[in-house]
């Protein structure tokens, strides 16, 4: 049986709550949205990229907890980093969320984002914990469609 | 009484109230029911999705397969003919339950998807010109939207929304204004899955038939709560599934009027649905057959028919009792949860309750609910205008049926008390 408390911890409550850079970016250079329909989970992420470095992003949109501290936490972990670091971590936090049980995340790497671990045992909401990484993703690859997780 | 709420009585009226509902002697007739979830004892209360199956059902299905598979109208031997007289004694069965006049208005479809689309592509579709319309309700499921939009962009015509207040009521005056010379159909929802209003669908039908205007009525919410009968209604087409109905999934039923039945296109073409068929020319067999091509879900009929058969040995009004009591129970409950707000606060409504907790995501809610063994259903309940309507993204939905308890109540109500622990 799953444990709750591995899935809500006080640092996703506390990113729901009170969530990090969100703004909207006025000077952003990569833009791009992430719609969960089914779930009605929602974002739109504004990057800064100068010379292969995020140096601003902000996020706006509305949805369950685990989307919303997601994406929270995904600005502040990826805010200095190049974007080939940023694609590390997006592929570090994919296989922590959706990998195999018994491999333990690699929490040198990724630092606070770890909290999400617990998702793993909650199937239905992976793809909560996803949608800001994959719009991330499509940011930096300059996509124009709004991408899903569903 | 006004009109609105005389005719929103359901679709019979109990007809004596006596003793309360035996619910321990019925849900031991539910298997699933013994189930527990993580240690805890299932408290299954997402029936509008879809309703857990008596054990008459799942022998009956079994029993099909086991000492009865054969396909139906095909052959000689007598293994067939038995399998085709338990499949078309289920036809007569449905018939009777619906209170339609004859076998042959009961046409086998996979649900009330389907149901939909057949009347969507065979009645209405051949009628449509440029500027003709198509009638709904603002409470619609998707599956009472999509075919008339698919239909109407092809046609050239225009889908019209009737419109309904803030507690979820259809505004009948307005659904009247939207009664035209243009109208080639009324399609509307007996009961709503995601707000629980019972329209009042008698007076409904005798606005548009006045006109002229041919009704399909959605009543896949409507058959497992209340006695249906269409001849009563006056509707020209009914649909249900039979998943809702605590019977097996796959199979579902659209009655129609035989004088319609009979002047509409097949709906699909192949083997069953003919009389005699050469390159030339293909004559089709009479009604109900011309609408069920192919090998039909046999195994999922007789499972229909079980449940059916289940159903009409309870007393309907005792269950109609029932689950009013449970409805009244869990919304006086519900209200002790701070920041709970009840979305579709209909006067006349069926034992469903959508419902927001401020600040708290529905999924969210479903998750920490689920770890409490309570099955509840969380997002937009396939109605996305009706979410829209009420500015929400989502609600949680418990929705109940026969088998469901007061202490289940009260399990979620504990659950949701945990939401905001967790939620702090
Ligand atoms: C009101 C209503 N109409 C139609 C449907 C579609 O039924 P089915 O998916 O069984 O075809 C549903 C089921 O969710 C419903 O609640």
């Amino acid at each position: 049986m799953p444990d709750l408390g591995d899935l809500y911890q006080q640092l996703i409550i506390d990113h729901n709550r009170n969530p990090r850079n969100f703004r909207r970016l006025e000077d952003a250079n990569r833009m791009a949205s992430g719609d969960n329909p089914l779930c009605g989970d929602r974002i739109q992420l504004f990057l800064k990229v100068e010379g292969g470095t995020i140096t601003d992003i902000g996020f706006q949109g509305s949805g369950c907890a685990i989307s919303q501290a997601s994406a929270s936490l995904m600005t502040q972990a990826v805010l200095g980093k190049s974007t080939e670091e940023a694609e590390a971590l997006f592929r570090a936090f994919h296989e922590m969320v959706t990998g195999p049980r018994d491999k333990a995340p690699d929490r040198q790497l990724l630092g606070k984002l770890a909290a999400f671990a617990g998702v793993r045992d909650f199937p239905a909401r992976v793809k909560c914990a996803n949608l800001p990484w994959h719009t991330l993703k499509a940011a930096l690859q300059g996509a124009e469609e709004p991408v899903t997780t569903e | 009484m006004s009109t609105a709420q005389r005719a929103a009585a359901p679709a019979s009226r109990p007809e004596s109230v006596s003793a309360p509902l035996d619910v321990e002697r019925i849900r031991a007739d539910f298997p699933i029911l013994e189930r527990k979830i993580g240690g805890k004892p299932l408290v299954y209360l997402d029936n509008a999705a879809t309703a857990q199956k008596p054990r008459a059902v799942i022998d009956a299905i079994q029993r099909y397969y086991r000492e009865q598979n054969a396909n139906i109208h095909r052959a000689v031997y007598r293994l067939s003919e038995e399998a085709t007289r338990e499949y078309e004694s289920v036809r007569a069965r449905v018939a009777r339950f619906l209170n339609a006049a004859e076998a042959r208005e009961i046409v086998f479809v996979r649900g009330t998807t389907e149901a939909i689309n057949l009347v969507a592509h065979s009645f209405v579709r051949p009628r449509l010109g440029p500027g003709d319309e198509v009638l709904i309700t603002a409470m619609e499921h998707h599956s009472n939207i999509v075919p008339w939009q698919i239909v109407c962009e092809e046609r050239g015509a225009r889908l019209r929304v009737a419109p309904m207040n803030r507690s979820g009521e259809l505004l009948v005056e307005e659904f009247e204004k939207l009664l035209t010379e243009r109208t080639k159909i009324v399609s509307l929802v007996h009961v709503s899955n995601s707000l629980g209003t019972v329209n009042p669908v008698k007076e409904l039908v005798s606005l548009a038939r006045a006109r002229g205007i041919p009704v399909l009525v959605d009543g896949a919410q409507a058959a497992p709560h209340y006695r249906v009968d269409v001849r009563d209604l006056g509707c020209d087409f009914y649909a249900l599934s039979g998943h809702k109905l605590f019977g097996p999934t796959g199979i579902g039923v659209l009655y129609g009027r035989a004088e319609l039945l009979e002047e509409m296109p097949p709906y699909q073409g192949g083997g069953d649905m003919i009389l005699s068929v050469s390159f030339e020319r293909t004559t089709y067999a009479p009604i109900p057959a011309k609408f069920e091509a192919g090998t039909p879900h046999i195994a999922g009929v007789i499972g229909l028919g079980a449940a059916i058969d289940y159903l009409e040995r309870l007393d309907r009004s005792q269950i109609a009792a029932h689950e009013a009591d449970l409805l009244s129970y869990a919304t006086e409950r519900l209200s002790e949860v701070p920041g709970l707000r009840i979305i579709g606060t209909a006067a006349h409504k069926a034992a469903v309750i959508s419902f927001v907790l401020e600040g708290i995501h529905a999924h969210d809610v479903g998750t920490i609910v689920d770890q409490e063994g309570v099955a509840i259903r969380t997002g937009h309940h396939c109605t996305q205008p009706v979410m829209e309507f009420f500015g929400v993204p989502a609600t949680a939905r418990a929705s109940f049926a026969l088998y469901n308890t007061r202490d289940e109540v009260d399990a979620l109500v504990r659950a949701l008390f945990k939401v905001r622990e967790v939620f702090g």
